[in-house]
């Protein structure tokens, strides 16, 4: 078993297909979507962590590319350095996906991985410097 | 309830007898007890912030160099630092860009750098003269090596400010951090219920002289921080709506710690410095007890369009602390998320840190040597001819 993350990016005429249902039952892949932004009409994009055999990811990539998905696999994660953090929570401001939030009691930052997009934007918007990405 | 002293207070805090809470704790200690009572138990109440303070900078004196130089441009770290004081003193100030890296590192950066004990590259040019022949001078410096370094901010510690967010079509960068477009953000700075000045709204207690907690060291207030401005609108309660009073602080840089120092650049804006600061407040009277039972929900703000480049930006809509700390507020019926750029928690830790040190007879307090003003007007800066 596997997991990768990866975006998705449909053109308005393929996004009424129900390409996940395809994934999910035709590759018997678990499909957690992190982030997703449909419309009809509209250029859509979905993130998501693909769970499943190896071979089954290597399929159901091929089966979205042959229906003009335009696929990116995010191969890099951001990285938090905690124990330098100061808590200020600049990046909350900016972090599309609510993976960086403010714990309401104690004032934290708190960083849920799962839901990161690696849209980088902590890491630019960071006043000094914890946030970073791995290559 | 009578009137209690500085002297009463210091001599419970001598004797390790001072009862002290946070200025968040003492909201459910009143609470519970009401204000007469509690006035009469509680000798001192800590308030505490840590955000970024721009209008901050430390003064250096290097000693001299044989043979000595009158130093007129002084860098350290390719920072420029202000030299047009006496030969060897100089003012870093924490905004000023090096001149080799631009934004990424700047005067506050050499600040943490010096209280960290690093070594610091001191480069100085001068003309030279009969008494002080050298002309330019490269060497390195640090804390224990120079003679003073006292951290002197003009303006720190703000009573209350603004809330930002951007109504244009594009993400802009500024003091109050990233402001994404269309309202899709809004940002405050304060740590509120927990904040100096904002537990302290008429300065009963907060004055010239008053000893705080400045980056880990003790420290003063040396006067009225720059555009001071008691002036501004306030509630009920007394407490200002928006950017108000202001301190300038003073205190040992050799004695700080970067945990409560820190240097941070603002994207496309530039650098400045997070600055901790604690100030006990003592319990004279009720009224003072009072003033620091103050909650985020009673504490108001305007959320400013940062996005018009004008002085007079317009306010979109009043809210209180609460609500910004809820994580999102109502601007014009939509659901906008709010982010602090102000630690929270590190002001809790200070605010902590300082009531530890006031409960183990560490941390004494000051009678302030003058009151700062309750009045005044801040002048604006328009273009003019000269009148001679």
């Amino acid at each position: 078993m596997k997991t990768i993350k990866v975006s998705m990016r449909f053109s308005p005429d393929i996004v009424t297909k129900p390409l996940t249902y395809h994934l999910i039952k035709d590759y018997d892949l678990e499909v957690n979507i992190l982030n997703a932004n449909v419309g009809l009409n509209k250029i859509g994009q979905l993130v998501a962590d693909i769970t499943g055999e190896e071979a089954k990811i290597e399929e159901g990539l091929k089966f979205l590319k042959e229906q003009g998905v335009d696929i990116r696999l995010f191969t890099r994660s951001i990285i938090w350095q905690e124990e330098g953090c100061v808590h200020c929570g600049a990046c909350t401001a900016v972090c599309p996906t609510e993976a960086l939030t403010m714990d309401k009691n104690s004032w934290s930052l708190t960083f849920n991985k799962e839901k990161c997009v690696v849209c980088e934007l902590c890491v630019r918007t960071c006043p000094i410097k914890v946030m970073s990405v791995s290559i | 309830m009578g009137y209690k002293s500085i002297d009463e207070i210091n001599e419970k805090i001598k004797s390790g007898k001072a009862v002290v809470f946070t200025a968040e704790e003492i909201i459910d200690v009143v609470a519970e007890k009401g204000i007469k009572q509690a006035a009469k138990e509680v000798d001192v109440v800590t308030t505490a912030t840590f955000g970024p303070m721009c209008s901050s900078g430390a003064f250096l004196n290097f000693g001299h160099s044989d043979p000595p130089i009158r130093m007129c441009k002084v860098w350290l770290n390719d920072v420029p630092a202000y030299g047009g004081v006496a030969a060897v003193d100089a003012y870093i100030g924490a905004t000023e860009l090096s001149e080799t890296r631009g934004m990424e590192y700047g005067g506050a950066h050499v600040i943490e750098d010096l209280i960290a004990g690093k070594d610091i590259r001191l480069y100085a040019e001068s003309y030279g003269t009969d008494c002080y022949p050298r002309k330019e001078i490269d060497t390195y410096i640090n804390k224990t090596n120079i003679n003073q370094a006292f951290m002197f901010n003009p303006r720190n510690c703000y009573q209350n400010y603004i809330a930002a967010t951007n109504t244009s079509d594009r993400t802009i960068y500024t003091y109050m951090g990233t402001l994404l477009p269309k309202c899709s953000n809004v940002t405050y700075t304060t740590s509120g219920q927990l904040s100096p000045l904002l537990n302290d709204p008429y300065y009963r207690a907060i004055g010239v002289g008053t000893r705080i907690f400045l980056g880990g060291a003790q420290g003063y207030v040396a006067w009225e921080g720059t555009q001071h401005n008691p002036g501004q609108v306030r509630g009920e309660n007394g407490v200002p709506i928006g950017a108000s009073g202001t301190l300038a602080v003073i205190g040992d840089l050799k004695k700080m710690d970067t945990r409560f120092i820190r240097a941070a650049v603002f994207p496309k804006y530039g650098v400045t410095l997070f600055v901790g600061i604690g100030i006990p407040i003592p319990v004279f009277d009720e009224e003072m007890l009072m003033y620091t039972a103050v909650k985020d929900s009673e504490i108001f703000t305007n959320i400013m369009d940062e996005s018009v480049p004008s002085r007079a930006r317009p306010a979109l809509g009043r809210v209180s602390y609460a609500e910004l700390k809820s994580g999102f507020v109502m601007l014009n019926g939509k659901k906008v998320p709010t982010a602090p750029l102000s630690s929270i928690k590190k002001a809790r830790e200070i605010a902590e840190l300082v009531k530890m040190q006031i409960m183990k007879g560490e941390f004494l307090l000051a009678q302030a040597v003058a009151e700062l003003p309750r009045e005044n007007k801040v002048n604006t800066l328009d273009i003019r001819e000269g009148d001679n």
